[in-house]
């Protein structure tokens, strides 16, 4: 796919809801046909806007879930104190509309010629923009060496359990869980620290290219691991939502 | 409330310059720090949109977003540069 | 003409209608909102200020403020981001206690707080039982993030006039912007007149 940044000005448009899948009891993968859409690169995200019937707005941006190619889609995660996300995470329904517009963003994007090798960081929803990159980067065929560490607060809450796996399509996939652990759990607990990431990360002198995606109180941490670890700060690439999970 | 990054306001600043601001230098006017727009830090839950320089703290850009326009304050900004960019 | 997304609703008036400004609607929770950090000041640090020309006519420590008479306030408030809460509980001491301490003889104020802010305001509208140094709220310690340990309670303009991490009233001949006026937001603020922006 070619780098062709967002030209001239977004417009609204309203897009048929294919589907609704829930990947766990509070994340939801919405499908979408937007009757205008450009086509995207992994990492971007689409805004969001409900309209109420006095035409009172609320307005959001969510990550794309899907690589490009892909039928669109997004994951959101049901927030309980917010006002857009519960909506779309619990009333949306397929053949429901959505009015949205995007593709958005130019710095939080990975192609395969921007190469590697890649250290992909999620905390919680965060995963979302990395899994459109791991998607993108299979089909592709991209040979570009890839890890994901996922931070998750328990095993019910990592989205995309299945396709993850322990490794996706080559890519090494590690996860550390914050706040409960299955019975018998072989992988990581606890916060990322700078020990995890020194047995997980790829070492600095591969040069790798980093993306972090989450909470910010996260982001801060985990990037600051990397640059800890000898990570040039130009080649660590962060993505922070406010401490809620959302934008 | 935590803030967020440029990347979460990308609409946002193509509403307001017209065009995908998140990847272009800018260049703090108070300590002269250099980051992409995207590593701003940004109080979005606000009467306006204040990004400020995750160097000094100090307000780079505020955007208010009116019925039928933006207004952008850019006095914090010395510059924005799109080099090497495509 | 966006269509109207099936299904979502938004906190509808509560049949208060009278007590609900134009353009607002009310909510439950208090939301927090920020230009900035939350800043943080050791009370034993803190200190209240009405100040002019660079000068402070009189200051109040912590305990000497917690030492005045402070008073319990029921209000609604009304922000300009369109959220209205109705019945909030503040504890504080009304400015009026304090102009009057130190002696006022301008038209104006500029609160100014930790982190930077600050906001303009009419003497007129500071004093008369209109506006507190609010250092508690639902019956406990103002919270960091909704301003605590004290910020100004003005609860018949926008509450954006009522400044968080409120540190001082400088006393000003002339009515300048603060942080939200200079970007654009009325000089005033008045909700039943729908003072959001400047030439409302």
């Amino acid at each position: 796919m070619e780098r062709t940044a967002v030209r001239g000005r977004l417009s609204w448009q309203v897009a048929p809801v294919v589907s609704v899948t829930w990947e766990t009891a509070s994340v939801a993968t919405i499908q979408l046909d937007p009757p205008d859409w450009a086509g995207h690169r992994a990492g971007q995200h689409l805004d969001v806007r409900l309209t109420a019937e006095d035409g009172y707005m609320a307005e959001r941006s969510y990550s794309i879930a899907s690589a490009p190619g892909e039928l669109l889609a997004i994951t959101v995660e049901r927030l309980e104190d917010g006002e857009v996300s519960p909506y779309l995470a619990g009333e949306l329904q397929a053949g429901d509309e959505l009015e949205l517009r995007g593709p958005i963003g130019g710095y939080f994007v990975w192609e395969p010629s921007d190469g590697g090798p890649l250290m992909l960081l999620a905390g919680g929803s965060g995963v979302v923009p990395l899994r459109s990159m791991l998607r993108h980067r299979v089909n592709t065929g991209s040979d570009v060496p890839a890890r994901l560490l996922y931070s998750s607060r328990g095993w019910e809450d990592v989205i995309y359990r299945d396709e993850l796996g322990q490794h996706h399509d080559g890519a090494r996939v590690s996860y550390t869980l914050t706040r409960s652990q299955p019975p018998g759990w072989t992988g990581h607990s606890g916060r990322i620290n700078s020990s995890l990431l020194a047995e997980v990360a790829w070492p600095a002198k591969t040069n790798p290219l980093a993306y972090i995606c989450g909470p910010t109180s996260f982001v801060e941490s985990a990037a600051a691991g990397l640059v800890e670890l000898g990570y040039p700060p130009e080649r660590v690439k962060t993505e922070r939502f406010g401490a809620t999970g959302g934008r | 409330m935590d803030p967020i990054d440029g990347n979460g306001i990308g609409g946002l600043l193509i509403d307001a310059f017209g065009k995908e601001m998140t990847a272009a230098i800018s260049t703090c006017a108070t300590c002269g720090a250099r980051r992409p727009v995207a590593e701003l830090v940004v109080y979005q839950r606000a009467p306006g949109t204040v990004v400020r320089c995750r160097t000094c703290g100090n307000v780079i850009m505020v955007l208010v977003k009116r019925a039928d326009s933006i207004d952008v304050d850019l006095s914090g900004l010395a510059s924005l540069s799109n080099q090497g960019l495509p | 003409m966006s269509p109207v997304s099936r299904g979502f609703h938004h906190h509808a008036p509560a049949g208060e209608e009278t007590r609900v400004p134009p353009g607002q609607h009310v909510v439950g929770n208090f939301p927090v909102l920020s230009a900035g950090p939350t800043p943080v000041t050791p009370l034993d640090k803190w200190t209240f200020s009405i100040t002019q020309s660079g000068q402070a006519r009189k200051s109040w420590t912590w305990e000497e403020l917690q030492a005045l008479p402070a008073e319990t306030i029921t209000a609604d408030i009304h922000c300009v981001t369109r959220w209205t809460k109705l019945g909030t509980e503040w504890r504080g001491v009304s400015v009026d206690t304090l102009l009057d301490q130190a002696g006022y003889d301008t038209p104006y104020v500029m609160a100014f707080c930790d982190g930077g802010y600050t906001t303009n305001l009419p003497v007129a509208d500071v004093t008369g039982g209109r506006a507190w140094v609010a250092f508690g709220y639902g019956g406990a310690p103002l919270e960091a993030e909704h301003g605590g340990p004290a910020r100004l309670l003005v609860p018949h303009l926008y509450f954006w006039k009522s400044a968080k991490w409120v540190r001082g009233l400088d006393l000003r001949e002339t009515d300048q912007p603060g942080f939200w006026e200079r970007y654009g937001y009325h000089m005033y603020g008045d909700p039943w007149k729908e003072q959001r922006y400047a030439g409302d």
